[in-house]
């Protein structure tokens, strides 16, 4: 229920319901980008229930895969 | 970046198994608190990753699982209404009330919809001026931000034929819950990344600290997944219970503000009866006074209605991560996803479909 989609804002259109084109991969679906007011085309954002939850953040986003990178380091060779 | 695939890794997902293995000494039993977390460990596999030390237990963070009997009886009862139209995330409608579920009152005639979101009942409302468009907003603080979006903007507009019913529930109060119970055996929690993107981290300091329990925001795919493992783990090693965060690249410590003003200008704080657990205090979302014109149960008057649920389901300690799914009785048997006792058996999300869907009939995917 909770599922949140990934997508990358094409367009906005100000409003109270701040709608915009948001792009799933090949497929684009209108949703409400309210809750991410500063959010602007070529941003990704979080998509629930046709609400943009947050931005996502591409430096921590790579972040998750440098702390791999530091603990096979400190393993010396793999086992 | 896609967000999505290099989460899915399968050398990142070794990597972190294999950092579990050498992390742990002794046994831990952790809970995932959501239920999309829960289906991505079964259909991935990831706790056969595990070293034996490592137990998951599978949390109650599935609204459609926890959403009372009493309230599905409600909403039968509004959708068999002439004129109503009733809309309603689709894996609702084969949840059984006490006597039927909405597909069968669909079946009789009952315009009953499947739509996106609580936006999409809002448009059918505007197109459709002689018809009461009602839609069934359950779930927890992530969803708790659109239905109020659509609620206010509702009144904005003067749609006078939309209305909701209310079946919202939130975390903090159900980990209070299953913590103070004498029956506890979570030694962490992995909490719901996207119910935390909304409201943040904050109400999870008091109870990791109250409990002396770790608490990993933790994100949804398998490299997330195991890698808030280790955190949990690391932590439970160290004798330390924090509050951290793994889904950094989307949650905030402060959650997003202007999601939370919209919870806070249309919901206020209820006590909510758990399907399966029973009531929890302070656990529910209603609607405020200044919004009760949109509120459904009091616009059709069912405030009242709500038989019993089945006794034979045990749900209830599913849910609370004290029974296995496959360690029920009637699992399997009595209850399959087609003919389902309880909703864990319904929705997606829940722990015996995910259980029955992958462990039974078709193969684990291999990392």
């Amino acid at each position: 229920m909770c599922l949140g989609v990934p997508g990358r804002i094409l367009d906005v259109q100000e409003g109270p319901l701040r709608l915009g084109r948001v792009a799933f991969g090949p497929t684009v679906k209108e949703v409400s980008l309210a809750c991410v007011p500063e959010a602007v085309p070529g941003e990704w954002v979080v998509v629930h229930a046709g609400l943009a939850l947050e931005r996502l953040d591409e430096a921590e986003a790579r972040r998750v895969f440098e702390s791999l990178a530091e603990l096979e380091a400190g393993w010396g060779e793999r086992p | 970046m896609r967000f999505v695939d290099e989460y899915r890794d399968g050398a990142a997902a070794r990597t972190l198994a294999e950092a579990i293995r050498r992390k742990v000494t002794r046994p831990w039993t952790l809970m995932e608190v959501c239920g999309g977390q829960t289906h991505s460990i079964v259909r991935y596999g990831l706790d056969e990753l595990l070293p034996p030390e490592v137990s998951l237990l599978h949390g109650p963070g599935c609204p459609v699982c926890v959403t009372p009997v009493a309230i599905i009886d409600q909403a039968l009862a509004i959708a068999a209404r002439p004129g109503v139209t009733f809309c309603s995330f689709g894996d609702m409608l084969r949840v059984p009330g006490s006597a039927e579920d909405l597909f069968a009152v669909k079946s009789r005639g009952a315009d009953v919809r499947v739509v996106y979101s609580p936006l999409d009942a809002l448009a059918l409302a505007r197109e459709l001026p002689d018809r009461e468009v009602v839609f069934f907003a359950v779930g927890f603080e992530t969803t708790a931000p659109a239905n109020a979006l659509a609620v206010a903007q509702a009144r904005r507009e003067g749609l006078a034929n939309f209305s909701i019913l209310v079946s919202h529930v939130r975390v903090p109060p159900a980990l209070e819950a299953i913590l103070a119970s004498p029956q506890r055996r979570v030694d962490g929690f992995l909490a719901a990344g996207h119910v935390c993107a909304v409201m943040g981290t904050e109400e999870y300091g008091p109870l990791a600290a109250k409990h002396h329990v770790p608490i990993v925001v933790t994100a949804f795919e398998p490299v997330d997944l195991l890698q808030g493992i280790l955190l949990c783990v690391s932590q439970l090693e160290e004798g330390r219970a924090e509050v951290e965060n793994q889904y950094a690249r989307l949650v905030q410590a402060g959650g997003n503000r202007p999601a939370q003003a919209l919870i806070g200008e249309v919901f206020q704080g209820v006590d909510r009866t758990w399907r399966g657990i029973g009531p929890i205090p302070g656990s529910g979302l209603g609607l405020r006074p200044a919004y009760a014109a949109f509120d459904a149960a009091r616009r059709f008057g069912v405030e009242g209605v709500g038989g019993p649920e089945s006794a034979a389901c045990q749900s209830g300690q599913v849910l609370q991560g004290l029974l296995k799914p496959m360690d029920c009785p009637a699992f399997g048997k009595a209850c399959t996803p087609d003919h389902p006792l309880g909703a864990t058996m319904v929705s997606s999300e829940g722990a015996c479909a995910a259980y029955f869907r992958y462990r039974r009939f078709a193969p684990v995917e291999a990392l």
